[in-house]
């Protein structure tokens, strides 16, 4: 304030020259100003774009998988035995007789994956006239084959910087030429879990386990905070009770999330004894953790129906529970809704706490219920991008694809929800 | 899982009496209409149903919660001397002897050779759950029967069925908005039995002012770098470096876009950034972690080592500056807001002086939404210190007492991650310390939220 009003009482004291130098100096000021602001929401907006194309490009890779044509002959006995590893370790080596040497030949086998004979098992029993005959069929590269043949390690480093080597690399022309590479999608990327082997790595346990937990933070979530939102809008009175209702609820909405795992150990887990890495025990943490969302919005939602219609309603003799249960909530619903999906979604990325009452633990098994150990998303994108092998990072950067778009598509279907369906009164 | 089953049967029962309720209800009114009776069927029916399945079903969470320990005590009670007096004697093996009969009754892998003894606890602890799970099903089965024909009996013209189901509906929702001082207590209470636990192990004073932090226990005598040591002051300085980071990084982007936003941005920008900036909101943190060790740590790397700089991988600036990134919707969307609720007013009266816009901003706007500003960054402040993802994945795991951004740090949060991840034993140092970080972590936050929403509210009702 002391500025401009110094400043109008130089100015008018001064010159006209002076006035207008003073006012361009102004002006300049002014559209430095306004720069600054452009130039931090360019910021902002610039360091989405790099997240989402960085994150984007390094994750595209995954969702293909190179696959190498094998001539597989399986005899009887091997097919009773069940030595399909074998059977696969033969055919490999068949597609170059000439490699003798036994570390040679080990190097050879790794260019298939090391869960091909599985491949072969799968295609045996699902076809058992098979057995005794020769027959193609495709199976998955090994990882580092896997970077190699999509072009994303450069074949003009020096042989130490690379982990494909040069016999590999010659082994793998000359299956390209032969017409025995070839790249896909990755189905399996979708449709199986967890791995040691990237190549054979999928996220559908993980989303699986995602649904279950999140099955149960709706379960428990909605219901309370609907229930605890209605009461304290329409019901509680005003008294220091429903005060410090208020104000835990302010404060657990920022409590960190971790803090809740901490609660979810020492309760959940130590105390009730409830299984670890359940889905049951996750959803219950998370569901304390979007209570405050769903309460904060439900209230919202409840106080923008305007005291008319209730007041309509008790005119025409509804009691106070009907006036609620019939009117109010119904016209707040989609508000409700709302505030409920944002929940969820937040929900949906949150991994912190989980990390605590032991759903990072490495499962194959995609899980079957809310008892079943299993971990989600979120802390698989974390499992994965602590694991060494170059191939996870692909697959970290395409499961966090698939995690944002869940997300994406949660956020797009409570703004829709918002649009249509909200009232303004 | 039986007791699944034997809540679908409840369920359903409740389902059936509410209109076994209902047409008692409508069969009273003896043809006439139904505006003699007091209530609606729909409430007699209610009512019935109430009674039906809240107590059955308020029994089974109960049996739920109370079977094991139950069970267990009689356990107990029946195993040999011997082994009872292991209760005392040594409490581990006693606990260990626990779990290997728990595991032996659901056939799991057992830890020692099994004795007849152990054999026998087994099949009595079997025995017991059968029998349980038997009187459960038959007691709180005929609970619902009983309390719903009972409840039946008193519906009558004049029975006030309304009433009756608004007072237990009311008392539905009271007991659900006490899940929020319930769910409070269930931290606090958590969070401080354990670290009493610890303080009865490490001393107040070194686990305050203490400057080196080493929770790994020797677990031989001449043990290198495994000192127990507990002091966490590294932890409180790496986390405030890492926070430090953040807010230079978040408050001047959050702040001048807010101001962007709000003063200068006509409809179409804004509703094209505000989308933009609430998609970064959404991101969860285990993709900014993901993002700042794949991308930005490597480009500071980088970026060092071109000026001669040496910048660990796991540097405070990286995981600081990706902090930042994650908070900035978090500074804008809230000083937005309380920039918005400045009255129209008072930048008409700085215009009217001829002020120009960035005048108004800076020497009317700014001032009068200081107090909402400083709550919004408190609130920040208080995210980035509670922040767990991204620091685990890109910062430090070593305590480093350092103020150089350029090294690697670890933060409180980083350390209760780590130390809790993975096998525990509950009666080491090492996963108390965790519970007393997370004390420390709680305790820290609620402060900052406190004064923040105070100093929020307060400035609210001066515009309002």
């Amino acid at each position: 304030m002391t500025d401009t009003s110094s400043n109008t009482a130089v100015s008018t004291q001064g010159t006209w020259g002076e006035m207008s130098e003073r006012t361009r100096l102004r002006y300049a000021a002014e559209r430095r100003f306004r720069l600054y602001g452009l130039a931090a929401i360019g910021a902002a907006v610039l360091i989405l774009a790099t997240l989402v194309t960085s994150i984007g490009i390094t994750g595209l890779p995954a969702f293909f998988q190179t696959y190498i044509k094998l001539d597989v002959t399986v005899d009887a006995a091997s097919a009773e035995k069940g030595s399909y590893r074998g059977l696969m370790f033969k055919s490999v080596y068949a597609l170059y007789p000439e490699v003798t040497d036994r570390r040679e030949k080990k190097k050879l086998r790794g260019i298939v994956s090391s869960g091909a004979g599985r491949e072969i098992k799968a295609a045996v029993l699902d076809d058992p006239s098979l057995i005794g005959t020769t027959f193609s069929i495709w199976v998955r590269s090994s990882d580092d084959v896997d970077i190699f043949v999509k072009g994303q390690m450069d074949r003009n480093l020096p042989e130490a910087d690379r982990r494909v080597k040069d016999n590999e690399v010659a082994w793998i022309d000359g299956l390209e030429e032969q017409g025995r590479v070839e790249t896909r999608f990755n189905f399996s990327f979708f449709s199986s879990g967890d791995s040691r082997e990237p190549e054979q790595a999928g996220i559908w346990g993980a989303v699986v386990g995602s649904f279950f937990t999140l099955c149960v933070t709706l379960a428990v979530s909605f219901p309370l905070g609907v229930l605890a939102a209605v009461y304290l809008e329409e019901f509680a009175p005003q008294n220091r009770w429903t005060d410090l209702i208020e104000v835990n609820i302010n404060n657990l909405a920022a409590v960190p999330s971790i803090v809740f795992g901490l609660l979810g150990l020492a309760m959940f887990l130590n105390f009730f004894g409830m299984p670890r890495s359940a889905p049951l025990v996750g959803g219950m943490v998370l569901a304390l953790m979007t209570l405050p969302t769903i309460i904060i919005a439900t209230r919202a939602a409840l106080k923008a129906v305007p005291p008319s219609i209730r007041e309509a309603a008790l005119g025409v003799g509804a009691s106070e529970l009907q006036v609620v249960t019939h009117h109010v909530v119904p016209l707040a619903m989609p508000g409700i809704l709302t505030g409920t999906i944002i929940g969820m979604a937040q929900a949906l990325g949150e991994s912190a706490p989980l990390l605590m009452i032991g759903m990072v633990a490495f499962i194959v098994d995609v899980p079957q219920g809310i008892f079943d150990p299993s971990t989600v998303l979120p802390v698989q994108i974390y499992i994965w991008a602590d694991s060494p092998e170059r191939a996870f990072v692909a697959k970290t950067s395409a499961a966090i694809l698939v995690l944002l778009t869940f997300l994406v598509f949660m956020n797009a279907v409570a703004v829709m929800l918002r649009k249509r369906f909200e009232r303004r009164w | 899982m039986q007791i699944s089953y034997l809540v679908i049967t409840l369920l359903l029962l409740t389902g059936v009496s509410y209109f076994w309720g209902r047409r008692r209800a409508v069969s009273l009114a003896k043809g006439e209409h139904l505006v003699v009776l007091h209530s609606l069927p729909s409430f007699h029916g209610a009512y019935v149903a109430l009674w039906c399945g809240l107590p059955a079903l308020i029994l089974v969470l109960l049996w739920m919660i109370l079977e094991p320990q139950i069970i267990e005590m009689l356990v107990i009670n029946q195993l040999p001397a011997a082994q009872a007096d292991l209760a005392t004697t040594n409490p581990n093996a006693f606990k260990l002897l626990l779990t290997d009969i728990q595991n032996l009754a659901s056939g799991n892998i057992v830890s020692q050779s099994i004795d007849p003894s152990l054999q026998a606890a087994a099949n009595s602890y079997v025995r017991y759950e059968e029998i349980g799970q038997m009187a459960l099903f038959l007691v709180a089965l005929s609970l619902a029967i009983i309390l719903g024909t009972f409840a039946r009996t008193r519906l009558s013209q004049k029975f006030r069925a309304r009433n009756q189901v608004e007072t237990i509906a009311r008392w539905v929702m009271i007991t659900a908005s006490m899940i929020a001082i319930l769910t409070t207590i269930g931290i606090v209470l958590s969070l401080i039995f354990e670290t009493i636990r610890f303080f009865e192990k490490v001393p107040f004073s070194e686990f305050l002012f203490g400057l080196q932090w080493s929770p790994q226990m020797a677990l031989r005598e001449d043990q290198v770098g495994s000192s127990g040591a507990f002091g966490a002051v590294p932890l409180f300085a790496g986390t405030f470096l890492i926070t430090l980071i953040a807010m230079l990084v978040a408050v001047p982007i959050g702040l001048f876009s807010a101001v962007y936003m709000s003063e200068y941005a006509g409809p179409t920008m804004r509703s094209m950034v505000k989308p933009a900036l609430e998609i970064l909101a959404g991101v969860p943190t285990v993709v900014y972690g993901f993002f700042a060790a794949l991308t930005v740590a490597p480009f500071f790397r980088g970026a060092g080592d071109s000026l001669g700089l040496d910048v660990s991988s796991e540097s405070a600036l990286a995981a600081g500056v990706v902090m930042g990134i994650m908070i900035i919707p978090f500074v804008s969307s809230l000083s937005d807001d309380v920039m918005n609720a400045v009255p129209q007013t008072l930048r008409d009266g700085a215009y009217a002086l001829g002020a120009t816009q960035s005048e108004t901003i800076k020497q009317v706007i700014l001032p009068a939404a200081l107090p909402g500003i400083v709550g919004a960054v408190l609130l920040a402040v208080s995210r980035a210190i509670g922040e767990t993802m991204i620091v685990v994945m890109a910062a430090g795991l070593a305590a480093n007492l350092t103020a150089n951004p350029l090294e690697a740090v670890t933060t409180v949060t980083v350390q209760i991650a780590t130390l809790l991840v993975g096998d525990q034993e509950f009666d080491s140092a090492k996963t108390l310390a965790a519970f007393a970080l997370g004390l420390v972590l709680f305790v820290i936050t609620l402060c900052l939220n406190m004064v923040a929403l105070r100093v929020v509210r307060k400035y609210r009702e001066k515009y309002d």
